[in-house]
């Protein structure tokens, strides 16, 4: 049997209370693996961005424990930071200097030799090399936010934080961003990601988790969440106004519109189990010569399961 | 262990950071300076002959020194720290491998060269109006030094309390110029009629002005002894001060 390895980051009962009393994250259990993308996602204010600052120094913890690297943080905190790289939210950085010396600067102040080489690298993949000399102030929204990354990555970083890397920029960029990040893990770099995109994660995510209200609702491979939490969606539109749901699909989870006029299908649990209903449903419809004009049907998204769980959170509290 | 990769880096964007307003950081000073030379040395200084048989000209050279040396250093400092913080770059120093020692060396350490440097162009600058002589040349460097030092780190505290430019401009336009002003920079405590002779030795800038004077002249009003000890006292208790600021993460970390 082969040994499990070591989360490359683990979280146990992480719990941060602001001075006011607000309680940003409440015992917050989180284990990272090495080498995998893994995107948190949850609402505005669910304790995502907290959680990334605990990890990271900017927060001070209430209580719990972190292990980065298989050395508690709190302990060991110079090492690990030499190893861990964050893009915040915000554009923050000296807009007046260049974008050279900026990343430059970035990887001296996480200790390591200067390296024109590497900082020529990290510009080049970032298509940033031909704005190296131009003053931060003066790169369009999406250049600025390249920096941000450029810099997390003049170290070298085993670990990346990107808090919502691709908030506000254009279609294109976020497409061109998360090619990087794909690039990064092929590297061996361990990406850990917040985003209010549910596409991105359903695009790059190995493994995902929801938090809300401080609280890890759900962790779980993205595959694994979409097949056991997904669920199938047809609409079969009438060619005749229906009294009553017709006997033949008494076992299936379908519902008639108020207006008759609308069969709905929901079921299934991400296997092709709702396809395959939805086929029977149709085929029965036909045999008892029930004509219908359209079928819509859709696989519900990681953004459909996001939502049913944080609104199932909600009444649950 | 410190970490000298991570605080060479701060020391030189710092030194960067100056050089990008290195116009307006000479010129300003500069032309201050010669002001004052040219209005109170030889303006006044022309009926005041001489103050503890040093030429007036000559005896304001340590004050007016002083005088740049508290608020340069106390601005460059505060402005180091307080400008990461306002335009959101604190993050990378906070999430950065680098503790109090590299902060204090890269950002004190900066604000102080450029204090050491402004105070050779004020030197070079008082040649050019006065003659002087500085009778202890070594002790007078490694004065300015301590100066510089220590009030580069009170710039350092004002940054990290400061939440808006007006809070970071307060302490050194509101208590240290008026404070060197009434300091003893233009004139011996001596001159001074009582009890207002000894009201003076309550004001903090009068130690730092006169230790000063006697690395230029071997004279004073107070000991330099005492000048010395205080100077280190308030050395001690910046450093203290951020030690806590750091522990505690105050005006830093959420």
């Amino acid at each position: 049997m082969e040994p499990i390895p070591q989360p490359i980051l683990d979280i146990r009962g992480l719990t941060k209370v602001y001075p006011g009393g607000l309680k940003a994250l409440d015992s917050v259990d989180l284990e990272i693996r090495k080498g995998e993308i893994f995107a948190l996602l949850g609402p505005n204010g669910a304790g995502k961005t907290t959680l990334i600052g605990a990890v990271c120094g900017m927060v001070r913890v209430s209580s719990g424990t972190i292990n980065a690297f298989g050395e508690d943080l709190a302990r060991h905190w110079r090492s690990a930071r030499q190893r861990i790289g964050l893009v915040p939210q915000e554009l923050g950085f000296d807009m007046f200097d260049t974008v050279e010396r900026q990343v430059g600067y970035s990887r001296g102040l996480f200790g390591r030799a200067p390296d024109a080489n590497r900082i020529e690298e990290v510009l080049r993949s970032l298509s940033l090399w031909d704005k190296r000399g131009e003053e931060i102030r003066k790169l369009s929204g999406g250049m600025k936010r390249r920096v941000l990354i450029a810099k997390a990555l003049a170290h070298d970083p085993e670990l990346l934080f990107l808090d919502e890397p691709t908030a506000g920029v254009d279609v294109e960029l976020r497409r061109d961003m998360w090619r990087q990040i794909g690039a990064l893990r092929e590297q061996g770099v361990t990406v850990i990601l917040t985003t209010h995109y549910l596409e991105e994660a359903e695009e790059m995510a190995d493994r995902v988790g929801v938090i809300d209200k401080g609280r890890v609702l759900l962790v779980d491979e993205k595959d694994a969440m979409m097949r056991r939490l997904g669920r199938t969606e047809a609409h079969f539109a009438l060619a005749a106004q229906l009294p009553e749901l017709p006997a033949v699909l008494r076992d299936y989870p379908v519902t008639l519109s108020d207006d008759g006029r609308t069969l709905c299908y929901r079921g299934g649990d991400g296997t092709g189990k709702g396809k395959a209903e939805v086929a029977a449903v149709a085929t029965a419809l036909v045999q008892s010569g029930i004509v219908f004009t359209a079928l819509d049907q859709k696989e519900s998204s990681l953004e459909d399961i996001f939502v049913d769980l944080v609104e199932r959170q909600g009444l649950a509290a | 262990m410190i970490n000298w990769r991570s605080t060479l880096a701060i020391y030189r964007n710092e030194l960067s950071r100056f050089r990008r307003t290195v116009f307006g950081s000479i010129v300003s000073p500069v032309l201050t300076t010669s002001l004052y030379f040219i209005v109170f040395g030889a303006a006044i200084g022309g009926r005041i002959n001489e103050v503890g048989g040093v030429d007036y000209g000559a005896f304001i050279v340590p004050g007016l020194l002083m005088l740049t040396l508290l608020s340069e250093s106390t601005s460059n400092a505060s402005f180091g720290i307080y400008m990461p913080k306002f335009t959101g770059a604190i993050y990378e120093l906070l999430s950065a491998p680098v503790g109090v020692a590299e902060t204090l060396l890269g950002f004190v350490g900066a604000a102080a060269t450029k204090s050491l440097i402004l105070a050779a162009i004020i030197l070079t600058t008082a040649m050019l109006f006065v003659d002087y002589t500085i009778a202890h040349p070594l002790f007078a460097l490694v004065y300015i030094m301590l100066v510089a030092a220590s009030f580069s780190l009170l710039g350092f505290i004002l940054g990290v309390w400061a939440e808006g430019f007006e809070k970071l401009q307060m302490v050194p336009l509101l208590i240290l110029t008026p404070l060197t002003f009434l300091g003893g920079t233009f004139y011996s405590i001596d001159m001074l009629p009582s009890p207002w002779d000894k009201i003076a030795l309550a004001n903090p800038i009068v130690y730092l002005v006169n230790g000063l004077r006697w690395t230029f002249y071997g004279q004073s009003d107070v000991s330099i002894g005492v000048s010395l000890g205080l100077t280190l006292a308030f050395l001690a208790i910046c450093v203290a001060v951020i030690a806590v600021i750091f522990r505690t993460g105050w005006r830093l970390r959420s």
